[in-house]
């Protein structure tokens, strides 16, 4: 039996897991990360992507939208604005996690024409959100 | 003295009340543990949160760089008063203790000199406090539609209260709300969200060292409107709870002085039926004897 790491999925409304894992991928804001046991203590903050978790029932796939996560040797938790099993992630669901991203683009385009790092930043939101989509076999029309 | 046509009518009209009540309170008690399951579950989050937040701030040490929501604009001039109330009354003292708390800070803070704002949530909240204060309302949000308090609720409410910070509008901002005790206890409570107040990280916890991705002080850019919504929502889900919990007890209450005065008026019922009997025979009697 590998070494495992406690590991929590919580979203505000909810703990959507906490199992024991051997190892958890996580979509860290500056890039894709793998967490094992013993990682060194890590707070980063998440763009849209997949949290995959290798626990005791093989793997699982969880859609998050964002949020951040804590690693520390004993624990990993990740604090996920919204968070979706993929087996439960619907078009519905998705479109509406696209729409989001979309509007938010055009208000922030509206209201700060000037500063580039926010376009940049909504920008890169919505980007994400569609590469979610492309990876679990969803397009965001 | 009423006829016993009116009492009877009254009798029926106090028990079709305590039907009411009773199935109200039914309805309240059913609701309360939906609403407490919810805040249950709304807790792990928060928790963590307010750890990392901990953390994060005993780290980024310097008050100079920090971000205007964590160290606040420097001033102390104009507050803004975020009372969360329910949308709809029945429900005990509820409504009227969180109005009266802030009603209080706000008279406080006015004799201070100081400006006030005040941004409602709830319809019974703005009922309340649009009496005294009709001149210092600047918004209210409207949650009749909402059956479900979600985080989008409260991220709504965050979103507006964070854009007129951004806009310089105050910068001193609070939320009042109710914590959820019991069913007979709910405390009024007021928390300060803007600047945020965080607390002290546990001792043992700030001995390991934190690597920050990006770094400390754009996570904490990012948290920290996170960290206002996630407390708009927990007092929400508080809210939401004590509502319920407020209403059922307040039922409870009316649905037993109900079977109190149907107890009375039965008794007076009976008395006036046998009175008037009473009365007839008299009547018969003296008739007979005067023969």
């Amino acid at each position: 039996m590998a070494e495992t790491v406690q590991f929590d999925l919580v979203s505000p409304e909810r703990l959507l897991v906490s199992v024991a894992a051997r190892e958890v991928l996580i979509p860290g804001a500056e890039g894709d990360l793998t967490a094992l046991p013993d990682h060194a203590p890590l707070i980063t903050t998440l763009r849209p992507g997949i949290v995959r978790v290798s626990g005791p029932d093989g793997d699982k796939e969880y859609v998050v939208t964002g949020g951040f996560a804590e690693i520390n040797g004993q624990s990993i938790s990740v604090l996920a604005e919204r968070a979706l099993p993929r087996e439960d992630m619907t078009q519905d669901h998705f479109k509406s996690m696209v729409n989001e991203a979309t509007e938010r683009l055009n208000r922030v385009k509206e209201e700060n024409a000037e500063e580039h790092g926010l376009i940049d930043d909504a920008t890169k939101l919505l980007h994400d959100m569609v590469a979610v989509g492309d990876h679990i076999g969803m397009s965001p029309n | 003295m009423p006829s016993l046509k009116d009492l009877k009518n009254r009798i029926s009209s106090v028990k079709s009340t305590r039907k009411i009540t009773k199935a109200m309170q039914m309805v309240a008690a059913a609701k309360l543990r939906r609403a407490q399951e919810a805040a249950e579950m709304a807790r792990p989050y928060t928790e963590r949160f307010n750890a990392v937040m901990a953390k994060l701030a005993a780290s980024v040490g310097d008050a100079e760089n920090a971000p205007r929501l964590l160290s606040g604009t420097g001033e102390d001039k104009v507050h803004l008063l975020v009372v969360m109330t329910a949308e709809r009354g029945l429900c005990g003292g509820f409504n009227a203790n969180i109005a009266k708390l802030a009603k209080a800070e706000a008279d406080s803070l006015i004799a201070a000199g100081k400006t006030v704002k005040i941004i409602t949530v709830g319809k019974k909240g703005r009922d309340a406090m649009k009496r005294d204060y009709r001149q210092y309302f600047i918004d209210h949000v409207d949650m009749t539609e909402v059956k479900r308090v979600g985080y989008a609720d409260a991220q709504a409410i965050a979103s507006g209260v964070l854009s007129r910070f951004d806009a310089g509008e105050f910068d001193v901002a609070k939320i009042f709300y109710a914590q959820f005790q019991n069913v007979v206890t709910q405390i009024p409570t007021k928390q300060q969200i803007i600047p945020a107040e965080i607390g002290e990280a546990d001792e043992a916890e700030t001995g390991s060292f934190y690597d920050f991705e990006p770094d400390e002080n754009a996570i904490l850019a990012d948290l920290l409107p996170r960290g206002v919504a996630t407390q708009i929502f927990s007092a929400l889900l508080e809210n939401a709870a004590s509502e319920q919990g407020a209403r059922m007890s307040a039922m409870d209450n009316a649905t037993r002085n109900a079977g109190e005065m149907i107890d009375k008026l039965t008794i007076e019922y009976n008395r006036s039926r046998q009175a008037v009997i009473t009365n007839e025979l008299i009547e018969i009697i003296s008739g007979a004897e005067a023969l």
